[in-house]
């Protein structure tokens, strides 16, 4: 059984389509490896093995019975742990929701179980999404497959170790800054943060609602496309949904990518990026010209202002969203007794970690009276900016090619100074405040270490996205690479 | 600002007070403003609650679109402007029946603005300056306990709230105005079907900002805040007693303190709640999990095709139409409820004034002494019509009618049966009417010969009433005139 793990969501859903295997099988399978593995990988905060197992008998009956089956029948899935799960645990890696279980299903969860796939459980994050390595989870560090002694990227390093340890073929992340493309670049598997808008965030945990986004991680391009699709699409219980068609993702991988422009932004491989990572980067702009595409460097002269822009929004807009966390209606209630105020101060100081509290102090600050109009007002207007540098470069080429990530994986407690950490998301970070779709596919190794190249896309525009990275992914080969656990 | 005016006669200056007024009305629609619980009144605590207006995590906000047509169909009908662009934003601060830790609401564009509305004190008409007209959403309920236990209701978390603030510089500037401006508010709410107007279930809350300032002066004094007012004359002793508190506050030198102070109904004064010194802190930023309002012209003109008659309008069309007096016109608008009562009876009916007559005098003392109302009166205006009818052919006299309304309300009866039934029917057979008049005078010998022979004419009148109450009311009055007449002139 043990072979299972290895297929593609593609194979295994077609196998299990056509009897050669069962859902339980394949069920199984993924329990027992993270079984095997978890004690050193630390990739899930919960496991729902009999749930999944429960779930997979559905799917089998179903099978039997000659039903149509879904089009992830029986695929086992991760979601990150900021995705609500109705009766199961759901933390975003804080104290404050230790033990917040919630009673609804999120929009994405619900589309889950409609496309026949199996969660098997939920997996680590940096605390509230706010981070880049997991090393801010309130609960515990994830490893990085390829080196137990090195972080696997955040936010949602969880779900690319999930990916990467072949404890799942599939899983969901979510990205507001980069937390799906920079792990699964240091992880080396494909992620990609779709258009905002693509993906319902209705029981998503906020973080930044303007720039958060629900994708897919896989190990090739078309599992990404096929879960993409089972999660897209308009939703009335998300007003920032947008209602537009939803292609067939999955149908678009194979197409030529002959005569493609492809422009290559210069500011993307400056100050920062590693030597050996920029390599790898133009190794692989190489071959997509190999393979027909047309390359030339272009500039998106905003760049340099993302970080600082987005490091007002985002914290602004957290400093919001977490304020319903206030120890009366669910999560962690500190013991002492101070009053409906202190009881509030106390249960925020007992349940929220340091990056987040930060985050929330500079959001706190910024948006106050007489700060509003240098700090989240300017950043706005700078956003607008780099929405307009991306428009200008999409009106000569199809797609963007950059780093996803300055370097590959870093190691545990290597980076200490908060600032340091920040810039593991410089390359991914103005795609979000842009609010375009972007991917990352692995592109090489640096000492041992998987390498991923991002692709950005126009706005709704994954299918060209989608077609660029799997050409190149089948002429590589890059995702057939395994860590040995 | 007047409460330094130190000046040597301070203890004799006369104050008058500038009112600014903040209106918060709960909206009539099916569902709440941000998620599909129904928006209802009461209700066990916490059962009309879901994610969204719990404030779950991961949860997001709807527009609820006949709340903003609500809030449209206010703005029209207070003269406002509508922003095309209107959009949501977040008010931040803590407290434990607010469950998101902040409340969607409008900050710097909302849909309504620049409005008036106009009133009338002492026949003097009044323009009262509209600032704003936005819409967010109402907080859930705290219960404290004896002992250390609160308790939060979120029922009423998330129901959609329409705030409508005066303009500044205030234009209202007495008691009297105050509740005049608020009177005719709730009138066009309930008109135009937006709120019920229930100010003691809350549903129609007003919260004066008072200040005063020596009459003449045209400088602003500091403002206080007066909160839990639910009612008319509430809101009027309100603002008399912060006029007269900070009047004497400054005569006496001492300085009025910026805060919100709470009415006390029961021993009717105010009292200090809470200090609003300095400016409040609330963070707002644009709501990003909600897109802005596309409001075109389009939707503006189908709003404003949908709105009824407004009161102003529909009382000037009573006086023309209906050749009302302007005093009964006024009362009759006051609700639309009345209104529709009193058109639909008046147009069944033929007859305009008798309709009024009987609609604010007796069926309205029905109403009261039973607390129903009118759309509810167990009258419809089709009996009521059909009652007038009797009166109008003669079928019944005016003094029956009186007893036949208060059998018409108890029973819910129709006015020909019960005239059936219990025999009030004028009598228009000339034999029993004469053979009364014939009784009447065979008893009363003294009076005839006073009328006959003394010409005391005026106690004829006596001799009707006799009659009268020989027939129980029933006889054509008109007829016993004749008689009464034909027999004295034997």
């Amino acid at each position: 059984m043990s072979e299972l793990i290895h297929l593609s969501a593609l194979d295994l859903r077609d196998k299990i389509a056509n009897g050669a295997v069962s859902a339980r099988e394949a069920v199984t399978a993924s329990l027992q490896r993270i079984e095997a593995v978890e004690s050193r990988v630390r990739a899930f905060i919960t496991v729902t093995g009999e749930q999944a197992l429960a779930q997979a008998d559905k799917i089998d009956a179903m099978r039997s019975a000659g039903e149509t089956l879904p089009p992830l029948a029986g695929v086992p899935v991760a979601l990150k742990d900021n995705m609500c799960t109705r009766g199961v645990l759901t933390t975003a890696g804080s104290k404050i929701l230790h033990n917040f279980i919630p009673p609804y299903n999120g929009t994405v969860v619900s589309r889950l179980v409609e496309s026949g796939a199996i969660s098997v459980g939920k997996t680590n994050l940096d605390e509230f999404a706010m981070g880049s390595s997991t090393e801010n989870s309130g609960f515990h560090t994830t490893a990085n497959p390829y080196d137990l002694s090195r972080v696997p990227g955040g936010s949602s390093g969880g779900s690319a170790a999930a990916v990467a340890a072949l404890e799942t073929p599939l899983a969901l992340g979510s990205d507001t800054g980069g937390s799906i493309r920079q792990p699964a670049s240091l992880c080396g598997v494909v992620g990609l943060k779709p258009t905002y808008g693509r993906v319902s965030r209705y029981g998503l945990i906020a973080y930044a609602s303007s720039l958060d986004q629900i994708g897919p991680f896989g190990r090739t391009v078309k599992d990404c496309a096929l879960l993409l699709n089972a999660i897209s699409g308009h939703d009335p219980m998300d007003s920032t949904s947008t209602d537009v068609p939803v292609p067939d993702f999955a149908a678009t991988c194979g197409e030529s990518i002959k005569g493609m422009k492809i422009g290559i932004p210069t500011e993307y491989f400056g100050a920062g990026v590693s030597a050996e990572v920029a390599a790898a980067v133009r190794t692989a702009i190489a071959q997509l010209t190999a393979l027909g595409a047309e390359a030339e460097e272009c500039s998106l002269p905003s760049t340099e202002y993302a970080l600082a822009s987005y490091y007002i929004i985002a914290p602004a807009e957290c400093s919001s969203n977490l304020a319903r966390f206030d120890g009366v209606k669910y999560g962690l209630r500190s013991s002492e007794l101070a009053g409906h105020i202190g009881l509030t101060e106390k249960s925020r100081d007992e349940g929220f970690g340091r990056e987040v509290k930060q985050r929330i102090m500079i959001g706190t600050y910024t948006l106050s009276a007489g700060y509003y109009d240098a700090y989240y007002k300017r950043a706005q207007q700078v956003r607008t900016l780099i929405r307009k540098d991306f428009e200008r470069a999409f009106e000569k080429y199809d797609l963007l090619v950059t780093p996803t990530a300055p370097g590959p994986a870093f190691k545990v407690g290597e980076k200490a100074d908060p600032l340091e950490m920040k810039l593991a998301d410089i390359c991914t970070i103005p795609v979000n405040m842009a609010g375009l779709p972007a991917i990352s596919v692995p592109c090489g190794m640096v000492d041992g270490l998987p390498v991923g190249l991002q692709i950005i896309g126009k706005a709704y525009d994954e299918c060209t996205l989608f077609r660029l990275a799997h050409a190149y992914e089948q002429s590589t080969g890059w995702h057939k690479n395994s860590p040995v656990l | 600002m007047s409460d330094t005016a130190a000046n040597v006669n301070a203890a004799e200056t006369e104050y008058e007070p500038v009112v600014g007024m903040e209106c918060h009305a709960e909206l009539l629609t099916n569902s709440k403003m941000f998620c599909g619980c129904r928006n209802e009144f009461g209700g066990e605590p916490n059962t009309r609650c879901c994610p969204v207006c719990t404030g779950m995590p991961g949860a997001l906000p709807v527009m609820n679109i006949q709340a903003v047509e609500h809030v449209m169909r206010t703005a029209i009908a207070l003269n406002c402007s509508i922003n095309p662009h209107a959009k949501f934003d977040r008010k931040n601060y803590y407290y434990p029946d607010l469950p998101k830790g902040y409340q969607i609401s409008e900050y710097d564009i909302p849909i309504g603005v620049t409005g008036w509305l106009d009133i009338e004190v002492n026949g003097q008409p009044k323009r009262i300056h509209i600032r704003r007209v936005h819409l967010e959403e109402d907080t859930g309920k705290l219960f404290h306990v004896a002992g250390d236990e609160s308790f939060v209701d979120l029922n009423r978390s998330g129901v959609p709230l329409m705030e409508i603030v005066t303009d500044f510089p205030p234009d209202i500037q007495s008691a009297e105005e105050g509740r005049e401006y608020l009177t005719r508010l709730r009138s066009i709410l309930t008109y135009i079907g937006v709120c019920d107007g229930k100010m003691e279930e809350g549903s129609l809350r007003c919260e004066p900002n008072v200040s005063v300032r020596p009459v003449g002066s045209n400088t602003f004094g500091t403002k206080t805040e007066i909160k839990n007012l639910n009612s008319f004359r509430s809101v009027y002793k309100g603002i008399e007693f912060e006029t007269q508190r900070q009047a004497e506050l400054l005569r006496k030198g001492e300085r009025v303190v910026q805060e919100t102070r709470g009415w006390n109904d029961t021993r009717q004064v105010t009292f200090s709640q809470r200090s609003k010194e300095g400016e409040e802190e609330y963070r707002y930023f644009p709501e990003p999990d909600l897109v802005p309002l596309h409001i075109n012209e389009d939707w503006i003109e189908r709003v404003r095709a949908s709105m009824p008659e407004l009161p102003d309008a529909r009382r000037a069309r009573f006086i023309s139409e209906f050749a009302l007096p302007p005093y009964d016109a006024g009362i009759l608008t006051d609700t639309r409820a009345v209104a529709d009562y009193f058109e639909e009876t008046a147009r069944l009916c033929g007859d305009a004034k008798t309709t009024s007559n009987w609609v604010m005098g007796d069926l309205a003392k029905l109403l009261n002494a039973s607390g129903t109302e009118i759309g509810a009166s167990p009258i419809t205006p089709a009996a009521l019509a059909e009652m007038i009818g009797l009166i109008t052919d003669g079928t019944i006299s005016g003094k029956i009618a009186k007893q036949l309304i208060e059998e018409m309300y108890a029973t819910g009866g129709s006015p020909k049966t019960i005239v059936e039934e219990k025999g009030w029917k004028t009598i228009k057979d000339s034999g029993a009417v004469l053979a009364a008049v014939e009784k009447v005078f065979a008893a009363n010998p003294n009076i005839i010969t006073d009328i006959k022979v003394k010409g005391l004419v005026g106690k004829r009148g006596f001799l009707v009433g006799q009659v009268m109450r020989e027939t129980q009311g029933k006889a054509d009055p008109g007829e016993v005139n004749r008689l009464i007449d034909e027999k004295l002139a034997d």
